[in-house]
């Protein structure tokens, strides 16, 4: 064997550079990809804090074309259907994830669990026109519509999660209850969520975070409303509704109070993030 | 024959009392564990019921326009609700240019941040990467939206639609006055928005490649990029089509940015600078106006198509999906 065959072959220079150009390039991808979100947040920042005021969280809207007046019903108005929307979605949504972890192991949990994620692709203005189908025909605009129809995408998000988060408890655990003759429900619900408990919690909070800033599942369910509403039957407003209202309104003063909205908004839905990622890594769970 | 039996052992099979009659045959102990079992069985049932009815809702509400028009809804251009005039095809021209817009521009970008954060990136960089680009993810598409109209506007029609109007006006695709608003508007801000899907899929698919398919291409004596080109995106090809095929599904769908800054008139024209219409504005902005039966029912019929649409592309890429990380087929090969 001689010795220049022992040799690497240099890699040639059209190689290398081909190499460097490539590096270069996905650098620049991620420079292009960040600019928007430094831009929209820098923008939304600036706006927001110089627009948000007492008034802006205290008080209604003012009659069209005058200044001052607030989104404070909005912000009460949202966490109402929120809330509303999560007393039903989450129990659905746990529920379905004990089944498909639990007892799902065959092919009706095979095609519940498409059909979850079938669902979650399902346009949310899809899901508005069925919640005014089912909710709103016959007996108006309501929170509690708005509510089923955010529910109704909270249900496939949770679900999943929840299944996920399950089957990361090992059996082993649940085998050592059903030792001790405690029955499976007990096991399930004392045993296998509660040590995932952590895991759930935070795909409800990821759902929750997800359905805040929906717009278009209220345009024709909770519609809005100028006034304070305290009636699950009645219409009633939302913040990101106010926030799309206001945005195609030719007043400056309701542009200034859409980035203030939106400022808020943001705000709860960034911090709702944040906190879970913030559990997941401390939770004692969250790292298997 | 191994030993005694369980005390409890009934002379008939336990599964064969249940089909028998499942409430009246257990014993004591065994109700809470079958209410339990009920109750979630029906918690997962509800899902199913949900797509039942939305699929119910769609299809029965849409058919008097089903019956006024036919297949024709889709082949007309005609949008006329005073003279009762429906033609959809407008709206699926929008809907279908604005989302292939933004995958022409998200496509690369969310390939290239994923390579990047999983072959490149220094290991401290990782994480922050990935989160800021999930915080994209976070943000409130009616945010875009009011973004889109107050910055990314007045952008493109003071800068880069005169620019790309002077260099490639040309082509056809960029001429006419430079408003701002319009399809390159709605494209661009899709894209924004459809970019962390992409890009957090393909960054999953990327990590499933095993690790001794770059060692291997290394060990021959690659470059780091052949290495990534060869070893991992290659091996990553039907992953990665899920994930695009799943960010399409999302910008066929997506309403209120879009709505924001499209423009929202029913014209099919050449130029990205013209407005243009979705299905899903039209629904966004006729819905809770429209007056008469076959209006509203036109309406509910567009509904139904965007379902149907967003089902089939997003079934599509569930199964592709599937094929990469289920099967991990190069792990069993080796």
């Amino acid at each position: 064997m001689t010795a220049s065959s022992q040799t690497v072959p240099p890699i040639s220079l059209r190689r290398r550079l081909t190499d460097q150009a490539m590096t270069g390039v996905a650098v620049l991808t991620v420079i292009l990809v960040l600019a928007p979100l430094i831009a929209i947040f820098g923008y939304l920042m600036y706006r927001g804090i110089g627009s948000i005021n007492w008034a802006f969280l205290t008080q209604t809207p003012k009659p069209v074309g005058e200044e001052g007046g607030g989104m404070a019903n909005a912000i009460v108005g949202s966490a109402f259907i929120l809330g509303i929307a999560s007393l039903i979605g989450v129990p659905f949504g746990i529920g379905a994830g004990i089944y498909l972890a639990e007892f799902g192991r065959n092919r009706f949990g095979s095609a519940i669990r498409f059909t979850a994620d079938v669902l979650n692709g399902v346009p949310s203005i899809v899901i508005g026109i069925v919640g005014w189908s089912i909710m709103v025909r016959g007996h108006g605009f309501s929170a509690l519509a708005g509510g089923v129809a955010l529910a109704i995408m909270m249900v496939p998000t949770i679900s999943r999660t929840t299944e996920e988060m399950l089957l990361l408890v090992p059996t082993a655990m649940r085998e050592a209850a059903y030792g001790l003759g405690i029955p499976r429900w007990r096991t399930t619900l004392s045993i296998t969520l509660r040590t995932a408990t952590s895991g759930v919690i935070t795909g409800v909070m990821l759902a929750f975070a997800r359905i805040a800033g929906e717009t278009a599942p209220l345009l024709f369910t909770a519609f809005g409303n100028t006034f304070w509403n305290w009636k699950a039957t009645q219409p009633t407003a939302a913040l990101p509704l106010q926030i799309y209202v206001y945005a195609n309104s030719p007043y400056d003063d309701w542009h200034r109070q859409a980035w203030a909205g939106s400022f808020v908004l943001i705000i709860l839905i960034v911090t709702t993030v944040a906190a879970v990622r913030y559990a997941v890594r401390r939770g004692s769970f969250g790292a298997a | 024959m191994h030993g005694p039996q369980p005390v409890e052992a009934p002379g008939i099979g336990r599964a064969t009392r249940r089909r028998m009659s499942p409430l009246l045959h257990l014993s004591a102990g065994e109700v809470p564990d079958f209410t339990f079992k009920a109750a979630m069985t029906a918690c997962a049932l509800a899902i199913l019921g949900v797509l039942i009815v939305i699929v119910y809702e769609l299809v029965t509400r849409s058919v008097l326009s089903w019956h006024a028009f036919g297949l024709k809804f889709f082949a007309g251009s005609d949008w006329d609700p005073v003279s009762e005039k429906f033609g959809a095809l407008p709206f699926i021209f929008g809907t279908l240019v604005s989302s292939l817009l933004a995958l022409v521009i998200a496509v690369p970008l969310s390939v290239g941040v994923a390579v990047f954060t999983t072959e490149m990136c220094p290991k401290a960089l990782r994480v922050p990467l990935s989160f800021f680009v999930e915080l994209l993810a976070a943000i409130p598409s009616v945010i875009y939206g009011l973004w889109a109209m107050f910055v990314l506007v007045p952008t493109l029609s003071m800068y880069v639609e005169p620019f790309l109007g002077k260099t490639l006006g040309w082509t056809g695709l960029f001429s006419g006055a430079p408003y701002g608003i319009g399809m390159l508007a709605a494209g661009m801000i899709l894209a924004i928005m459809i970019i962390p899907i992409i890009s957090s899929i393909t960054r999953e698919v990327l990590m499933v490649v095993p690790q001794h398919q770059r060692e291997g291409v290394l060990a021959l004596g690659a470059t780091r990029w052949e290495m990534i080109r060869v070893g991992v995106l290659r091996n990553a090809r039907a992953g990665i089509l899920g994930g695009i095929i799943l960010g399409l599904g999302r910008a066929l769908g997506e309403t209120m940015a879009v709505t924001m800054v499209i423009g929202n008139r029913p014209e099919i024209a050449k130029s990205l600078f013209a407005p243009g219409y979705t299905m899903a504005s039209v629904l966004a902005n006729e819905f809770s106006e429209a007056t008469g039966d076959t209006y509203l029912s036109a309406l509910i019929e567009i509904g139904l198509a965007l379902f149907v649409v967003t089902i089939v592309v997003n079934a599509l890429a569930r199964l592709l999906m599937w094929s990469v990380t289920r099967g991990q087929p190069a792990k069993g090969l080796a």
